[in-house]
């Protein structure tokens, strides 16, 4: 192949999708690869799309994106073995015209975002691996060498969207390997019911949905958190868990979900359903402080390639989006005021990235990772005392309330000791600062 | 049938028959020299402990997540590729 494009992206996930649809859009010659058989065949996620990222990109996808159910409840569940005390935000709100964020499927998602890339304009190309980038003599990449014969192809250039692992930034030198102290390693399962079912079990209407965060015990001490959300026709379920705490041993990932799904407050959840498939994907955790070198000569890199991912706020793949379109923007300026894609042009990608929230949120929550790290007995100790407090203050059992609540104070001493638990409280409000 | 094949057996790979995508590269470096975390980290349990001590690897349910490269990456001991374009696993919904 000799034809030579404006940009090359590789990767069809949300990133690699947005970046190659607003260039297109934009009147570039853009191809995308992808190396799975379709877009999405290789991607993994809860999955909640929150909507005002997409919005800025296809202000009309309500009209034709595969959308699952729109969400109208959020629970948070602090689990114990065999208890869970929880806290739901419910609003009829939700049900704007216009909902804010939607369950979805990304092997459906991801395969319609692709189209609107093909229909704005540019070349989608399945079943290809990139290998390796091509540079010139003086480093600068000046495109692809992908798994086809006859396969180099030539761009202004590259957008990296290749995904978590992007083994080509790593290849490159443009990054480190991945650390697994800031990688979590998330096994999910997809379980089939009827809607009505799911309706009914989960409280909702047509179409309304339930997400739910589970963390506590389910962890087994590891850094980590579940999840459970509801489709049209299926329940997703998943948990995920730091892989460097995986590699300490204890129970294996699937060992793990199986546990969560005999949990005594999950298993009639999703009793009688049918599951369908098992999957398995990393999720890049360091924060802001683990973010790699994100443009260069010829290059950006974007989405989970680039570990923008907000974990605290259970966010990627609209930072994945907002990244893919602020770097088309940016080719697409450069285009037009005739200027080449170096890396002193590229850095406009970077400055935007800077000013947007994606880079300003994880630059609030910079401290999380170490604090957890440190404290990683905040999984297990809070929601085993808080589902004590609860189990002693609701029982009637003839003992008098004052002494329950000495009971309760005494066992949070005990567990803690009084500067743990004061020392917990400033380091936790000092992270989320 | 273990368990975690009873939950890879719903999902869809296209095989790549003969062309492993990841390869030990010094199977003896892992019957002496390593707590072996790969045989309790891979959400596909694609790596078994063999009665010499060592490791089989078979790819053919990997889900493609990384999670073994990362954990081998002090030890140096794996090489880990993607499969060709278009096999290995295919997720319906991922």
């Amino acid at each position: 192949m000799t034809e030579r494009f404006d940009a090359i992206v590789v990767g069809a996930g949300p990133a690699g999708s947005a970046a190659a649809y607003v260039m297109a859009k934009g009147g570039l010659n853009v191809l995308q690869l992808e190396r799975g058989e379709y877009p999405g065949a290789k991607n993994v996620q809860g999955a909640i799309l929150y909507s005002d990222a997409l919005e800025r990109i296809i202000p009309d996808f309500r009209e034709d994106a595969p959308l699952e159910r729109h969400i109208v409840e959020q629970r948070v569940w602090m689990l114990t073995d065999k208890s869970h005390i929880g806290f739901d935000y419910r609003s009829d709100e939700f049900n704007d015209p216009k909902p804010d964020r939607y369950s979805i499927i990304r092997a459906q998602f991801d395969r319609w975002f692709c189209t609107k890339v093909k229909q704005a304009g540019a070349l989608v190309i399945c079943d290809t691996v990139v290998k390796a980038l091509i540079r010139d003599g003086q480093g600068k990449v000046i495109g692809v060498k992908t798994d086809r014969e006859g396969g180099d192809i030539l761009a202004d250039v590259v957008i990296l969207a290749d995904g978590v692992n992007s083994t080509l930034a790593r290849d490159a030198g443009f990054r480190k390997e991945l650390d697994g102290d800031n990688t979590a390693l998330v096994a999910k399962e997809m379980h089939f019911l009827r809607p009505e079912v799911i309706q009914n079990r989960f409280n909702i209407g047509e179409k309304e949905g339930v997400a739910f965060e589970l963390v506590g015990t389910l962890t087994r001490g590891k850094i980590g958190m579940g999840f459970i959300y509801t489709n049209l026709e299926s329940v997703s379920i998943g948990i995920g868990c730091m892989v460097g705490d995986f590699a300490k041993g204890g129970l294996t990932p699937y060992g793990l979900l199986d546990e969560l799904k005999a949990h005594p407050s999950v298993k009639p959840l999703l009793a009688g359903s049918e599951m369908k498939e098992y999957s398995a994907h990393l999720i890049p955790e360091g924060g802001f402080k683990a973010i790699p070198q994100t443009y260069g000569d010829g290059w950006v890199v974007v989405g989970d390639s680039a570990g923008l991912v907000n974990s605290i706020h259970r966010e990627g793949s609209n930072m994945a989006m907002t990244s893919g379109q602020l770097a088309a923007q940016t080719v697409i300026a450069l285009k037009k005021e005739g200027k080449p894609c170096t890396a002193s042009n590229l850095a406009r990608y970077k400055a935007a990235l800077d000013d947007s929230y994606v880079i300003k949120d994880m630059k609030k929550y910079q401290g999380m990772p170490d604090f957890l790290h440190g404290n990683r007995h905040v999984f297990t100790l809070y929601p085993e005392l808080m589902a004590q407090a609860a189990g002693t203050m609701l029982r009637v059992d003839g003992l008098d309330k004052k002494t329950k609540e000495k009971q309760v104070t005494r066992a949070f001493r005990e567990r803690r000791g009084l500067f743990g638990l004061v020392g917990d409280a400033i380091k936790f409000v000092r992270a989320f600062r | 049938m273990s368990k975690v094949e009873e939950k890879l057996f719903q999902n869809r790979y296209l095989l790549d028959e003969g062309n492993a995508h990841i390869r030990i590269k010094n199977p003896d470096f892992c019957k002496t020299s390593c707590a072996q975390p790969c045989t309790f980290c891979c959400p596909a349990a694609c790596y078994v402990k063999n009665e010499e001590g060592g490791i089989d690897l078979t790819t053919d349910g990997c889900l493609e997540c990384g999670t073994c490269r990362i954990i081998c990456k002090d030890n140096n001991n794996l090489e880990w590729d993607y499969p060709r374009g278009g096999f290995g696993i295919s997720f319906k919904f991922g």
